[in-house]
C-alpha cells in the first residue's frame, strides 16, 4: 500500500518538476525590460485613476451560490448507480432509484422558492 | 542572475536554440487590435475567414499586455497619439509595430489637417510599414510575412556580429 | 409651410429683429439679431403651426473680410415637414451668444463644438469646454488666421517636404 502512495508522490513531483523547470528556462531566455511605464496600470491607454476595488453586484454572488448548489446535486446524482450497487442486485433498484428522486425533489423545491422570491431575475424590479 | 541574452558564443547548438527561439516568437504572433479608422475594416477581414492570419498563429488580442504585435490601422489624431505611446509603452518585450495603411505610414490623406499626427513613426519605433488605402488583406499578409523574417534574422542567445541586427536587453 | 412664409411670421413676430432673407438658395434662410436670438427660437419651437422640434445642426462659418464670425442654426419639423435655417453675425474680435441648451439639449455637444473650433463663447452653456480637440489645444483651428503650433506634446507637426511644396 506504501507503494502507491509513492506513485502519487511521484506524479505529483513530475508534475511541480515540469512546470517549475519550463518556467526557469523561459526566466533565462526571455528579455527583462521593466520600465516605469510598462508596468503601470493598464486602463486603455489613460492614466489609471481611482482604486481598482469596486462594489461588484450582489446578483453575481446569488448566481454563483445556485449554481454551486446544483453542481454538487449533480456530482451526488452521478454516482448513485455504482453506489447503491447491492440494493440494485438484490432487486430493490426502484428503492433508490426513488431515492435520488427525492433528493432532486426537495433541492428543487429550494430552487422553486428562489425562483418565487424573485432572486433569479437579473433586472430587479425597485419598489416605486 | 541576469538572463543569458547576447552573451553566448556563436555555436551550432546556440545559433539552432536562437532560431528556435525565433521561430516559436514568428509563428505566434499575437496582435493587439488597434484598429483607428478604415484600415480597421481591413484589418478585421485579414483575420477573418477568407485571407485568414490565424493559420500563421495570428491572435487578435484586445490588450496591449499579451500581444507582441501592434497593427496600428488607421488615422492617428495628436489626441490619441498619448494613448498609443502609454499603450505601446505597456506591451512586453519582445514587440514590434505594423504600420498600416497610409495614415499610419505618414499622415496619408490627412497630411494637411491640423489633428493629425503625420505618421505613426513620430511616437513609437515602426518595423514594417504597408502601403495602401487601405491595404488588401493579401498585402497586410505580406508584411505579415516581413515581420516574420526580420523576427527569424534575430539573434538573443548568441553574441551579436558587429554590424547585424543586435536585439535583447 | 413655405420658408417664404415662415419668415413672413417671424418678421410679423420680431418686427426689426430679423433681415436678409434669402429665398432662392437650396436653404433659404433669415438673419436674426443675435441678442434676440434664443426668444425666436423658443417660439419657433413652441408655435403650434411652426413646431420646429429638432435642432438639426449648429454651425460657425468664419467670414474675416466682413470681420464676423456667423453662427447658423438648421431646424427641422418632424410634425409640419418643413425645414429652416437661422444665421447669427457675430463680432470676430469677441463672440458671444447665449446658448440654445434650454431650447434644444442638442445644442450642448454643437455648441461645444463651435465653441473648440472657433472660439464663439455661448454664455450659460452648462459644461463649455473642448470636445473634438485635446484640452490643452491651444487656437481654434477652423478660423482662417488659424496657425498650426510647432509642436504638440513633443510631436513634430511638421509634414514632409513634398507637401509643404504642393502647399505653396
Amino acid at each position: 500500500m506504501l507503494f502507491d502512495f509513492a506513485n502519487v508522490l511521484v506524479f505529483m513531483t513530475l508534475g511541480a518538476a515540469f512546470v517549475g523547470v519550463n518556467l526557469l528556462i523561459g526566466r533565462f531566455l526571455r528579455p527583462s525590460n521593466p520600465q516605469i511605464r510598462k508596468l503601470s496600470t493598464y486602463e486603455c491607454g489613460e492614466p489609471a485613476t481611482g482604486s481598482a476595488w469596486v462594489n461588484f453586484n450582489m446578483r453575481f454572488y446569488i448566481v454563483a451560490l445556485i449554481f454551486i448548489v446544483f453542481e454538487v446535486e449533480i456530482a451526488f446524482v452521478f454516482p448513485v448507480a455504482t453506489a447503491f450497487r447491492r440494493w440494485i442486485e438484490s432487486g430493490r433498484g426502484l428503492f433508490a432509484f426513488v431515492e435520488i428522486l427525492l433528493f432532486v425533489g426537495i433541492l428543487f423545491l429550494g430552487l422553486v422558492y428562489a425562483w418565487v422570491k424573485g432572486d433569479l431575475e437579473w433586472v430587479k424590479k425597485v419598489k416605486a | 542572475m541576469k538572463p543569458l541574452l547576447n552573451s553566448l558564443p556563436e555555436t551550432v547548438f546556440t545559433t539552432k536554440v536562437d532560431d528556435l527561439l525565433n521561430w516559436g516568437r514568428a509563428s505566434s504572433q499575437w496582435y493587439m487590435l488597434f484598429g483607428l479608422a478604415c484600415c480597421a475594416i481591413e484589418l478585421m477581414q485579414t483575420g477573418g475567414p477568407r485571407a485568414d492570419v490565424d493559420r500563421f498563429g495570428c491572435v487578435p488580442r484586445a490588450t496591449p499586455r499579451q500581444s507582441d504585435l501592434m497593427i496600428v490601422a488607421g488615422t492617428l489624431t495628436y489626441k490619441m497619439a498619448k494613448r498609443t505611446k502609454l499603450l505601446y509603452d505597456q506591451m512586453p518585450d519582445p514587440k514590434y509595430v505594423i504600420s498600416m495603411g497610409s495614415c499610419a505610414n505618414c499622415g496619408g490623406l490627412f497630411q494637411l489637417a491640423y489633428s493629425v499626427c503625420k505618421g505613426v513613426d513620430k511616437i513609437i519605433p515602426v518595423d514594417v510599414y504597408v502601403p495602401g488605402c487601405p491595404p488588401r488583406p493579401e498585402a497586410l499578409t505580406e508584411g505579415l510575412m516581413r515581420i516574420q523574417e526580420k523576427i527569424m534574422r534575430e539573434r538573443w542567445l548568441v553574441k551579436p556580429p558587429a554590424n547585424g541586427d543586435s536585439v535583447g536587453a | 409651410m413655405e420658408a417664404k412664409e415662415i419668415y413672413g411670421r417671424l418678421e410679423k413676430k420680431f418686427p426689426g429683429k430679423v433681415s436678409g432673407f434669402q429665398g432662392d438658395v437650396f436653404d433659404p434662410n433669415l438673419h436674426v439679431d443675435p441678442q434676440t436670438i434664443v426668444e425666436v427660437c423658443r417660439y419657433l419651437r413652441d408655435d403650434p403651426e411652426l413646431k420646429f422640434e429638432v435642432l438639426s445642426d449648429l454651425t460657425g462659418v468664419d467670414l474675416p473680410k466682413e470681420n464676423k464670425i456667423q453662427v447658423v442654426y438648421h431646424l427641422y419639423s418632424y410634425s409640419h415637414r418643413h425645414q429652416t435655417v437661422l444665421k447669427a453675425d457675430l463680432p470676430r474680435e469677441n463672440p458671444r451668444v447665449s446658448t440654445m441648451e434650454g431650447v434644444w439639449k442638442a445644442a450642448n455637444w454643437m455648441e461645444r463644438e463651435v465653441f473648440d473650433l472657433f472660439g464663439v463663447v455661448f454664455d450659460g452653456h452648462s459644461d463649455l469646454r473642448r470636445i473634438l480637440l485635446p484640452e490643452d489645444w491651444v487656437g481654434h483651428p477652423l478660423r482662417k488666421d488659424y496657425v498650426e503650433q510647432e509642436e504638440y506634446d513633443g510631436i513634430s507637426t511638421q509634414r514632409a517636404p513634398l507637401v509643404e511644396k504642393l502647399l505653396r
